[in-house]
C-alpha cells in the first residue's frame, strides 16, 4: 500500500491545477451552471485535446492514457477544486466505467474510442424516482421482441442525462426480481420513445435529468441478466471517485475561509487571531485530512482492485459526505453575513457539497453499506 | 559501508560475546562489562562508553547480541530521557559521572517538570533554586512525576531568576532524589491507579556542579528532554530481552526492571479506547444487529481507519530519521478523537452493564476501565486546546496567541494561588 504520491503524480496534480485555474474559474462557473446544458462544447474539446483527461484510466488499447485511478481520482480533486462544470463524472467515470465492466470486446472497441476523446459524451441512468441507490430496485424493463430490446420506466437523478448523446441504462429483463435480470443497455440520445427532461437542481454546477422510456430502442450491453456484478463495481469506484472530488472541493473551501479569516479585520484586530476561530480552522484541517486519507485509500483500493475496495469506497463516500458538508457550513460562518450572498462564491460550493452528500448514497447509506462488506463478512479491516 | 568492514566488526563482536557474555552474571555485573567494553553503546565516542562506530554498523553488533540473547545497556523509563539530554548538554565531567551508572541501571531516573500551577504552561514553573553557601536549595511542587517513589536522580527545572521574562529564568539540575528534603506521595488517578506522583521538595539540595547547560537556560534544556519525550514510543510496549524460554539470573533480573519501568502504564491500552474490542462486544452482545448501535459502530469505524490512514500518510513523507513536527499534534488531536468515540460506542453496546467495575462488569472490569481511564488522553502530553492552537499557528499559520507574561520579569507576571506561599 502507497501512502504518499509520486513525483510524477504530484506533477500531474500541478498541471491539472493550473489548467482549472485558468479555465474554470468561478466566473466560468457563474456562466456555465446558468445555461441549460450546464457545461460547454469548446472547454470540453479543450480539457480532452490538451490533456486526454476522459482516457486517463482507460485501457490504451481503446485510445485511453493507460493510467488508473489513482491518477483518475488526482483529475476528480482536481475537478472538484475548481468546481468544473463539465460532463466528466457522468461520461468519464459513471458512463465509461460501466462500460469497462459489463460490455463486450467489440463493444467497448465500439463504444470506448469516443468517449474517450470526448467527442461522444455518455450519461449512466440507474436511479428511478423513488430515489433507491441500490440497482436491485431498479423496475424499469426491457422487453426483446425481433431480436431487438426496447425499455420502459422512469430513470431520475441521471447526471447529464438531458444532454447526453449517450445513455448507458440499467434495466431488467422482464419477470425478474432483485439482482437477477439486470442488464446494461446502450440508447441514442436521439431515440424515439424516449423523453428526457432537465430537473430544477439545487447545485447548478451539476444538473440532474428526468428520462421516460416508452418503447425506446436499447443495444444489449454484455450479456443479459448478468449486470449485477459489472454495476456494483462501477458503483463502487464511482463512490471512491466522487469522494476524491469532494475533498478537493473541500479543501479549495477550508483555504478560502483560511484566506478570508486572515484579511477580515474586527476590533482591530484580524479575525483569524481570535483562539475560537483558530480552533475552528484547526478542525477543519483535521476533518478535512482524515477525509482526504480516506479518498485516497479507496483510490488506492480500487486501482489495486483489492477485494474489499466496495467497503473502503463506501467508508471514503461516507467521511466525504459530512466532511464537504461540514467544512461548507463553516465556511460560510467564517465569512458572516458576506458568506450568505449570492455574490460570495462560497454558496457555489456549498450546493456542490450538498448534492453531493446525497449523490450515490448519503453518508448512513454508506456506513451501511461498509458494514455489510466488513463486518457482516467477518473480514475486518486492519 | 563495505563488506569487509561488516565482517570485521561481526567477528569482534562475536569473538567479545563468546569470552564476556554469561547469562548467569547479575544484571548490573554484566552491563558493567558491556559499558565498559564501549559494546554498550557502539555508537557513542570511545572515550565515552563507546567504540565510535558507524551508526550504518550497529545493526550488526545488535544482531550478534541478539543471536546469543545477550541483554542490552539498561533504557527504559526516564533514563533515556537522562541520557538524551546529557549527551545533548551535560559537562563532559556529568557525562563521566552518570551516563556509564545509567547504561548498567544502576542509577533510575524522574523528570521533575509539570506542577500543579503550570501544566500546558510548563515555562511558568514557580518551584525555585536559590544559591546558599556554595549550594543551591531547591524549594516547591513538582507533579505528574512517573518512577520517583524508585528514580535515584531527578531531572529537575527549576526558577533561578525572578527577574526576567519567564523562559529566561529557569535552570535544569541534576538532583540526588535519595535525600531528607524530597517527600514522593503517589498520586490516585480518577481510574484507581496511581501511576504517578507528586514530589514535594523542602530545602532539597543540588550539588553545584549539577548544573546541566547555562545558568537560566534551563528552558532549551527541558525542550531537548520533551522532544524525546515525544518522539519514544508508547512505554507500556517495552519487552524484555526474549520472551521468556530465556533461563538464567540476568534474565530474571531484566524481567523484573521492566515489570518496575511498564508497572505505571498497564491501562494505557484502555486510555486509547480500545477499538480492538469493539466488534468482539457488538457480537457478544448482539448489539451488532441495533440499527442505532450499529451506525454508531460504523462512525467510529470510518474515524479509527481514516486516523491510521492518515498517520501512514504523515509518516511515508518524512526523510528517515525526521520527526513530525506539528503534524504530530494533528495525530493526537485525532487520537483523542478516536479514544472519546470508543469510549461512547463501548458504553452503547454495555447499556446497563457500563454502570458496572471490576468483576461485575463486562470482560473483567477491562471495559468499565476504558471509560475512566479515556479523559486522561486529551490531556496528557499536551492538551486538546494546545494541539489545536500547535495546528492553527504552526501548520495553518495564523498568528500567534497574544502573551501577557512573556517579556515582563516574572515577579510581576500573574500567578496560580500556591498553598502555603504568598
Amino acid at each position: 500500500m502507497q501512502y504518499s504520491f509520486t513525483t510524477e503524480q504530484n506533477e500531474f496534480r500541478g498541471v491539472l491545477r493550473r489548467f482549472f485555474e485558468q479555465s474554470s474559474p468561478p466566473p466560468v462557473v457563474r456562466r456555465l451552471m446558468e445555461t441549460e446544458a450546464g457545461w460547454d462544447r469548446a472547454l470540453w474539446r479543450d480539457l480532452n485535446a490538451q490533456l486526454g483527461l476522459c482516457g486517463v484510466h482507460v485501457p490504451e488499447a481503446y485510445g485511453g492514457m493507460g493510467f488508473g485511478f489513482v491518477e483518475l481520482g488526482i483529475v476528480l480533486e482536481e475537478m472538484g477544486r475548481a468546481l468544473l462544470c463539465a460532463p466528466f463524472f457522468s461520461s468519464a467515470v459513471l458512463a465509461t466505467n460501466a462500460i469497462l465492466n459489463g460490455a463486450d470486446e467489440a463493444q467497448k472497441a465500439a463504444l470506448l474510442p469516443g468517449l474517450v476523446s470526448g467527442d461522444t459524451v455518455a450519461a449512466l441512468a440507474i436511479t428511478e424516482p423513488d430515489g433507491n441507490w441500490d440497482p436491485g430496485a431498479v423496475a424499469t424493463t426491457a422487453r426483446q421482441a425481433d431480436g431487438r430490446y426496447r425499455l420502459s420506466g422512469v430513470k431520475s437523478f441521471v447526471i447529464d442525462g438531458h444532454s447526453a448523446d449517450l445513455l448507458i441504462v440499467l434495466a431488467r429483463l422482464p419477470g425478474s426480481k432483485g439482482e437477477e435480470g439486470l442488464s446494461l443497455f446502450v440508447v441514442r440520445g436521439d431515440a424515439e420513445g424516449m423523453r428526457r427532461t432537465a430537473l430544477q437542481t439545487l447545485d447548478p454546477t451539476r444538473k440532474l435529468a428526468r428520462i421516460e422510456f416508452d418503447g425506446a430502442e436499447a443495444e444489449l450491453l454484455g450479456k443479459p441478466g448478468e449486470a449485477a456484478g459489472p454495476i456494483a463495481r462501477t458503483l463502487a469506484q464511482a463512490a471512491a471517485m466522487l469522494a476524491n472530488e469532494m475533498v478537493g472541493g473541500a479543501e479549495r473551501l477550508r483555504e478560502s475561509a483560511l484566506d478570508y479569516a486572515n484579511l477580515r479585520v474586527q476590533f482591530g484586530r484580524p479575525v483569524s487571531s481570535f483562539q475560537a476561530m483558530k480552533h475552528k480552522q484547526a478542525d477543519m484541517l483535521v476533518d478535512l485530512e482524515l477525509a482526504k486519507s480516506a479518498a485516497y485509500q479507496a483510490a488506492q483500493a480500487v486501482a489495486d482492485d483489492q477485494p474489499d475496495f466496495p467497503a473502503v469506497a463506501s467508508l471514503a463516500k461516507a467521511s466525504a459526505s459530512d466532511v464537504y458538508l461540514q467544512t461548507a457550513i463553516h465556511t460560510i460562518q467564517i465569512h458572516g453575513g458576506i458568506g450568505f450572498t449570492w455574490e460570495n462564491d462560497t454558496h457555489l460550493w456549498f450546493k456542490r457539497a450538498k448534492s453531493s452528500e446525497v449523490l450515490l448514497g448519503d453518508a448512513v447509506w454508506h456506513r451501511e453499506a461498509m458494514m455489510r462488506a466488513w463486518v457482516d463478512g467477518g473480514r475486518e479491516v486492519q | 559501508m563495505t563488506a569487509s568492514m561488516e565482517a570485521a566488526v561481526r567477528a569482534e563482536i562475536k569473538d567479545w560475546l563468546a569470552a564476556e557474555w554469561d547469562p548467569n552474571l547479575n544484571l548490573v555485573e554484566w552491563r558493567k562489562r558491556l559499558v565498559s567494553s564501549g559494546w554498550g553503546a557502539p555508537t557513542w565516542p570511545a572515550t565515552l562508553f563507546g567504540r565510535g562506530l558507524d551508526p550504518a554498523l550497529a545493526s550488526i553488533v545488535e544482531e550478534e547480541m541478539r543471536r546469543v540473547g545477550a541483554v542490552g545497556v539498561a533504557r527504559s523509563g526516564a533514563r533515556n530521557l537522562a541520557i538524551q539530554t546529557l549527551l545533548a548538554y551535560g559537562s563532559e565531567a556529568q557525562k563521566h559521572a552518570f551516563l556509564g551508572p545509567t547504561l548498567t541501571g544502576q542509577y533510575s531516573w524522574c523528570q521533575l517538570f509539570s506542577e500543579p500551577s503550570s501544566g500546558s504552561d510548563l515555562a511558568g514553573a514557580v518551584t525555585r533554586a536559590d544559591l546558599k553557601d556554595g549550594r543551591w536549595i531547591a524549594n516547591g511542587q513538582k507533579v505528574w512525576t512517573t518512577s520517583a517513589d524508585h528514580a535515584d536522580w531527578g531531572l529537575l527545572l527549576a526558577r533561578t531568576d525572578w527577574d526576567v521574562p519567564k523562559h529566561k529564568g529557569l535552570s535544569f539540575f541534576l538532583i540526588d532524589m535519595r535525600q531528607p528534603g524530597i517527600e514522593v506521595r503517589p498520586l490516585r488517578q480518577m481510574n484507581g491507579y496511581a501511576s504517578f506522583n507528586e514530589v514535594f521538595l523542602t530545602d532539597a539540595e543540588v550539588a553545584p556542579e549539577h548544573l546541566v547547560g547555562e545558568l537560566g537556560g534551563g528552558w532549551a534544556v527541558a525542550t531537548t528532554t520533551l522532544m524525546h519525550e515525544r518522539s519514544h514510543g508508547d512505554p507500556s510496549a517495552a519487552k524484555p530481552t526474549e520472551a521468556g524460554g530465556r533461563q538464567g539470573r540476568v534474565y530474571d533480573e531484566e524481567r523484573e526492571e521492566i515489570a518496575i519501568a511498564t508497572e505505571p502504564y498497564g491501562w494505557y491500552p484502555q486510555r486509547a479506547g480500545r477499538v480492538d474490542l469493539v466488534l468482539e462486544r457488538a457480537r457478544e452482545t448482539g448489539k451488532i444487529n441495533d440499527p442505532v448501535v450499529r451506525e454508531e459502530i460504523a462512525k467510529l469505524l470510518v474515524l479509527d481507519r481514516s486516523a491510521k490512514w492518515t498517520a501512514l500518510r504523515a509518516r511515508a513523507d518524512l526523510a528517515p530519521g525526521e520527526g513530525l513536527g506539528p503534524t504530530g499534534s494533528l495525530i493526537k488531536l485525532v487520537a483523542s478523537h478516536v479514544a472519546r468515540s470508543a469510549a461512547r460506542v463501548h458504553t452503547l453496546i454495555s447499556g446497563a452493564d457500563a454502570m458496572l467495575a471490576g468483576a461485575d462488569a463486562p470482560r473483567d472490569g477491562v471495559i468499565a476501565e476504558i471509560l475512566v481511564s479515556v479523559p486522561a488522553v486529551s490531556i496528557a502530553g499536551g492538551t486538546d486546546e494546545i494541539q489545536r492552537n500547535i495546528i492553527a499557528e504552526r501548520i495553518l499559520r495564523m498568528p500567534k496567541e497574544g502573551n501577557l507574561d512573556a517579556n515582563r520579569p516574572f515577579r510581576e507576571v500573574l500567578k496560580n494561588p500556591v498553598p502555603g506561599t504568598r
